[in-house]
């Protein structure tokens, strides 16, 4: 029986956190009335003319630098050309030879391993509308359909991996590598409920030991690091079945449904659209020089997995411990914040791990969501006063609590208190 | 003389010296307007209260002793590819029909600081498409100088409303000639200035490496003061140019001594024995006047007509794009998809010559195709754009007709979209390299007029527009009426 290699290739959409769009000085705010975020030039008004956000290619080369990838000095806008309701000017303005960011690289940590996951291109590109299906929740059944355009032009990011994901799980961990890196940076707020990062994964297989690609199938629509997972390992077995029976792959796009955990066919290589690029000719050209790149260089924060390897060699944490004190920036930056206090690495770890995680969970909040644990910096760790230790009742007592300083009963608290309280708390 | 006759900067020293005032001169023009438009139908759109509100702004301040700006209280008329906030901008295309801009073109805006009262907004070949004015989807313009003939296009409601007494300056835009030959049709000035030098934001996109703001007016004079309006660096247009703000009439009047004219041989090829001979005369008339010609060659020119074909349409399949019934505009009854509802509305919505193109620029951009036409065009584009820069190198300026002929007879050309192409055969070349031209009516032929077409180098209009009254002053057609 043959051996399956299973290859595929993520392309993640990660909106770029910006205040602004990327071709108007609309606002980017999540869930505003629709359409009240708009101007002539996101609703593609006759006569409106594009003018690039700068602060989107920092980002973009920020990213490119953290994924070690080459920095085009030359950089074009182009044009992707198709006909929908949600995409106001009919094109869609994106890069296509000429990206921002090529041939990078991403190593992923996967079972103990370290795999080294090529990155194609990083290119920016603006997000389309959205429709609003009445009557039905998707278009098929609904009587009529609204557009709202406060999506229109935000400015995305896509990162194109090479073919050199061998598994699902592998998939999933560079998705979250992905994430945490994009996070880490300052690129994307990561929010995949809101759809700020969504992925789309080509999948084929080959026989063990061969070298040319099998036909290869895009599964869309992958908007958890779940979905991606489970999305994969149905669409290995689909094309293994048939593979095993004798058949072959059609070359098609394949849509994802969460809900049902399945996916169904969109359209085939022949219905594929013909997206017509050519470089818009109402985008100059950017030149990005040396000094442009080294001053983004210099601004880039240790990358987490910088970190990873830092907490460990030095702090002495397990691999375990490291990977959870990086898991995100605000997590690592209290980690150190705590540490400078004057506690132990690895009991600092385990308390963050333990206490502090268990009543985040509790609290449905994270370190980035939580108004008490975000702003607890050197002083506000003192909210412990009030407590008689960890060990008694803290939970109950800081989750009604909304700030440190009711917690301190508006005490001043000095470095010493705080260090002395801390010791005795570990 | 009466008032509508008058050119612009003349008309402002007398609202200036209060013997007339913006009210009055702009009552002239609206008069003249309603007069002759039963026969010229150069405008789609009057806007008389708001020209006559414009005036009263521009002579309460008078009345308060407030100095005026250059060319204030002097009315203008507008193409209908610029938008006008909450005035119908159509391009002369059914798609836009009842449009109301929900903003200002940038050109709008500085017009109405300026204080120009805006006469209303004129007819044009269907987005720009044509070169008679003949494919707009509402209306005939008629050539003053006969009736019978074409005004040329795209701009040729602009070109008729100066022509025709109607309005002392008025606003076009230029892709492949839609300035210079309409200009050259109806015996007036027409400039399109360098690609960059004015922005387009607000100006209705055709092919948006090409598409340049310019002017049409009595004469050059007129033509450099509105340019010291028009051009500037617009932050809203990414391919505007930021430089610095220049006085476009600072050499007018003082001849240029030891001007070099460059003569390509290429223009002069494709000429009938009578329109050479009125070129002939007229360059032996300058050489005596002591202008220096100097015959040189273009030889990328003759690929310039072909090259055009393909990048106007390529850029204008996706620029039209946005008109697919969504959001403005028209939208087809009676379909039962969204997609069918895209199709039906561009299909009913737009005109022939318009969909021609966007069926060329959509073959010449699809996968397999790209490369052996937008990208080759592309390239001799660069090759065209080379030829001018090693001719600026022995010349000062460069110098042609405008037009092959005078223009033609209304149905003429429109059943063979080739012949009607090949009229602006002289003009396409300027637009690809980017660089600045003008038109300046020259002489008659079949009591038609015909243009002398000057073409200088990039950014340097102030040059340009020095020769152009230099040789204009020589010529003498000046005074039409």
């Amino acid at each position: 029986m043959t051996q399956w290699e299973v290859v595929i290739g993520l392309e993640i959409h990660a909106q770029v956190t910006t205040r602004s769009k990327l071709f108007c000085s609309c606002s980017t705010q999540f869930g505003s009335t629709p359409n009240s975020q708009v101007c002539p030039v996101c609703t593609g008004m006759p006569g409106a003319l594009p003018v690039l956000n700068r602060a989107v290619l920092d980002k973009a080369i920020a990213l490119g630098l953290a994924t070690h990838c080459t920095i085009n000095a030359h950089n074009e806008f182009a044009r992707k050309n198709y006909f929908y309701p949600d995409l106001p000017k009919g094109y869609q303005i994106s890069q296509l030879d000429k990206p921002i960011c090529s041939r990078g690289y991403l190593d992923v940590e996967v079972d103990g391993n370290t795999r080294r996951i090529g990155l194609t291109r990083i290119h920016m590109e603006e997000d389309a509308g959205k429709l609003v299906h009445q009557g039905s929740d998707n278009i098929k059944g609904a009587t009529h359909s609204l557009v709202d355009l406060n999506r229109s032009s935000i400015p995305l990011v896509e990162i194109v991996s090479e073919p050199d994901i061998r598994s699902a799980k592998e998939a999933k961990a560079y998705m979250e590598s992905m994430a945490q890196i994009v996070r880490w940076l300052g690129v994307c707020d990561g929010n995949l409920e809101e759809g700020s990062l969504r992925c789309d994964a080509n999948i084929s297989l080959r026989a063990k030991g061969t070298e040319a690609l099998g036909t290869k199938t895009e599964v869309k629509n992958l908007n958890s690091f779940k979905a991606v997972e489970r999305a994969i390992l149905l669409e290995v077995d689909r094309q293994m079945e048939i593979l095993e029976e004798g058949g072959t792959i059609i070359q098609e796009t394949r849509h994802y449904n969460e809900a049902t955990n399945s996916t169904k066919s969109l359209r085939s290589k022949e219905e594929a659209h013909d997206y017509r690029y050519f470089p818009d000719p109402d985008l100059v050209p950017i030149a990005i020089d040396r000094a442009w790149v080294e001053s983004i260089a210099q601004t880039l924060p240790e990358l987490p997995s910088e970190r990873y390897k830092r907490y460990q060699a030095e702090l002495g944490l397990s691999e375990y411990d490291a990977g959870k004190m990086t898991i995100n920036r605000e997590t690592g930056d209290y980690f150190e914040a705590t540490l400078k206090l004057g506690g132990n690495a690895k009991e600092t770890a385990n308390w963050l791990n333990g206490d502090i995680s268990a009543w985040l969970n509790e609290n449905s909040s994270t370190l980035i969501t939580s108004v008490c644990l975000m702003n607890m910096t050197r002083n506000d760790i003192a909210w412990f006063d009030t407590v008689d230790g960890i060990h008694q009742g803290m939970r109950a007592d800081i989750s009604s609590i909304n700030r440190p300083v009711t917690i301190t009963k508006g005490r001043p608290v000095a470095d010493d208190d705080i260090r002395i309280f801390w010791n005795s708390c570990i | 003389m009466t008032l509508i006759h008058k050119p612009a900067t003349e008309l402002q020293e007398l609202i200036k010296q209060k013997q007339v005032s913006s009210r009055e001169v702009t009552e002239a023009f609206l008069a003249q307007i309603h007069l002759v438009e039963p026969t010229l139908n150069a405008f789609l759109t009057i806007t008389d209260e708001l020209a006559l509100s414009m005036a009263d702004v521009v002579d309460e301040k008078i009345s308060k002793g407030h100095a005026l700006g250059p060319l204030e209280g002097v009315p203008i008329a507008i193409k209908d590819n610029i938008c006008t906030e909450n005035i119908p901008t159509t391009c002369a295309s059914n798609i836009l029909k009842g449009f109301l801009p929900p903003y200002n073109a940038t050109i709008i805006e500085t017009l109405k600081h300026a204080g120009l009262p805006i006469l209303g907004k004129t007819n044009m070949d269907e987005f720009a498409m044509g070169s008679s004015t003949e494919t707009s989807a509402y209306q005939k313009t008629h050539n003053p100088w006969n009736i019978d003939c074409v005004p040329g296009g795209s701009s040729g409601g602009s070109a008729v409303a100066v022509a025709g007494f109607e309005a002392p300056l008025s606003i076009g835009s230029d892709t492949g000639g839609s300035i210079r030959q309409p200009a050259s049709f109806c015996g007036n000035v027409g400039l399109k200035p360098t690609y960059g030098r004015v922005s387009r934001y607000g100006l209705i996109a055709f092919a948006s490496s090409l598409d340049q703001i310019g002017s049409f007016s009595n004469n050059v004079t007129d033509t450099a003061h509105l340019l010291n309006l028009l051009a500037g660096h617009d932050p809203k247009d990414s391919t505007s140019l930021a430089l610095e703000k220049e006085d476009f009439t600072r050499f007018i009047g003082s001849p240029k001594k030891g001007l070099r004219v460059g003569l390509p041989n290429e223009f002069f090829k494709h000429l009938s024995p009578e329109i050479k001979a009125l070129y002939t005369t007229l360059i032996n008339k300058l050489s005596q006047d002591g202008i220096e010609f100097v015959w040189l060659d273009l030889p990328s020119i003759e690929y310039a007509l072909a090259t055009y074909y393909i990048i106007a349409p390529a850029e204008a399949s996706s620029n039209l794009a946005r008109y697919d019934g969504v959001r403005f505009g028209f939208r087809a009854a009676g379909t039962s998809s969204t997609s069918e509802m895209i199709e039906q509305s561009r299909s009913q919505g737009f005109g022939a010559e318009v969909k021609r193109r966007i069926l060329i620029g959509t073959y010449v951009l699809s996968s397999g195709y790209y490369d052996a036409y937008y990208k080759k065009a592309q390239k001799v584009r660069t090759l065209i754009k080379k030829d001018f820069d090693l001719a600026f190198e022995q010349v000062d300026i460069i110098a042609s007709p405008t037009t092959p002929t005078p223009a033609f007879k209304l149905g003429e050309k429109t059943s063979d979209p080739l012949e009607m192409y090949l009229s602006d055969i002289m003009t396409i070349p300027l637009n690809l390299a980017g660089l600045p031209g003008l038109s300046i009516p020259c002489g008659l032929h079949n009591n038609l007029p015909m243009g002398w077409q000057l073409m200088g180098k990039a950014f340097d209009e102030a040059r340009l527009l020095q020769v152009a009254h230099q040789m204009e002053s020589l010529i003498g057609f000046g005074g039409r009426s």
